[in-house]
């Protein structure tokens, strides 16, 4: 009796060095958020900054997302990378209708934000007009730091999302 | 023209022929550099002398611009004006010649063919601020959006006044 006992909490003991219990959601969310591949989308001066990112002082791969890549269908986090303008936004549109589910969006700066100090005749004032966006980051330009807190509260908003798709989540208002 | 202006010209050009002579209005220098304001109507002719002279060789044009001098400071003949910026490589001289335009018939000759660059200077031109381009093979906008109606840097455009593109589509061809 006793040696039975014995040999059931053994098992337990080994299952708690071998595996742990979660939700499916956690579990698929701590993968897509440790794993963004970002689609750079940039057309100012926030790229620059976001080359600094990716570059090995700021180092953006602590964070699991320096995996950049230029075609959209291998790419899970677009980071629209400065100003956009009207003539400009089918193409993003476009950019954002090739990516796969699931699938997030950066504005990073004003100008992809809410068109920064371009209320003119020519600039998007602010690309949610057209795409829904996830994570704004605030700065003309913002600073790499800037943009690894932005990406870091995406992860949070990953955690925190289920498994759904993004065209359940957001109603587009074009 | 008058005979300070001939005599200017006469320092800086080589000599124009008589009848090209009647199409200059006046000649300024500042700083080694001349402005040369010609009638629209000698525009073309003077622009093919000034190419084609041996003498002169003037086979670069660097920019084309168009200008709105509405509510300038001071007076000026017409409210548009074009300035044709262009060099020699022969002479290592720069010659801008400039031309007004009436704010009713904002015309003149396109120069397409003798300056390639000059197509798309045109067209931005037009874009911008309307003016008309007589003989230009693809007079269509090339900054802003298919849909866009107006000029946007004339002057009496507002400032803030910002036109949504209605399509979806990324816009095709130049």
């Amino acid at each position: 009796m006793s040696e039975h006992l014995l040999t059931v909490s053994n098992a337990e003991d080994d299952l708690k060095n071998i595996a742990f219990t979660t939700r499916l959601e956690d579990f698929v969310n701590w993968g897509r958020k440790n794993s963004l591949w970002p689609l750079p989308f940039g057309t100012a001066c926030c790229a620059i900054e976001y080359m600094a990112t990716v570059g090995s002082h700021y180092d953006v791969s602590r964070f699991g997302a320096e995996v950049v890549r230029f075609s959209p269908r291998q790419a899970d986090c677009l980071l629209v990378l400065g100003t956009v303008v009207e003539k400009m936004g089918p193409i993003l549109k476009q950019i954002y209708d090739q990516m796969l589910e699931p699938k997030w969006v950066i504005a990073v700066g004003v100008c992809a934000s809410s068109g920064g100090f371009y209320r003119a005749y020519h600039v998007m004032q602010g690309i949610d007009n057209i795409i829904p966006v996830d994570v704004y980051v605030p700065g003309c330009p913002p600073t790499p730091e800037g943009i690894i807190y932005g990406m870091l509260k995406l992860q949070q908003k990953i955690t925190k999302g289920g498994i759904v798709r993004a065209r359940d989540r957001h109603k587009i208002a074009r | 023209m008058l005979e300070t202006d001939t005599k200017l010209l006469a320092n800086l050009l080589p000599p124009l022929p008589k009848d090209l002579q009647t199409h200059v209005v006046s000649v300024e220098e500042f700083r080694g550099e001349i402005t040369a304001t010609v009638r629209k109507e000698g525009l073309r002719s003077l622009i093919t002398f000034l190419k084609e002279d041996p003498h002169c060789r003037f086979d670069v044009m660097m920019d084309l611009f168009a200008m709105d001098y509405q509510n300038y400071n001071q007076e000026t003949p017409e409210r548009f004006a074009l300035v044709y910026y262009l060099v020699s490589l022969l002479q290592n001289r720069r010659l801008r010649l400039k031309v007004f335009l009436s704010e009713e018939n904002p015309r003149v000759d396109s120069i397409h063919d003798l300056y390639k660059a000059a197509n798309w200077f045109e067209r931005e031109a037009w874009d911008l601020f309307g003016i008309q381009f007589e003989g230009h093979p693809n007079l269509v906008r090339i900054l802003c959006h298919s849909e866009f109606e107006g000029h946007p840097l004339r002057k009496d455009y507002p400032s803030d006044k910002y036109q949504r593109l209605k399509t979806t589509a990324p816009s095709e061809g130049l």
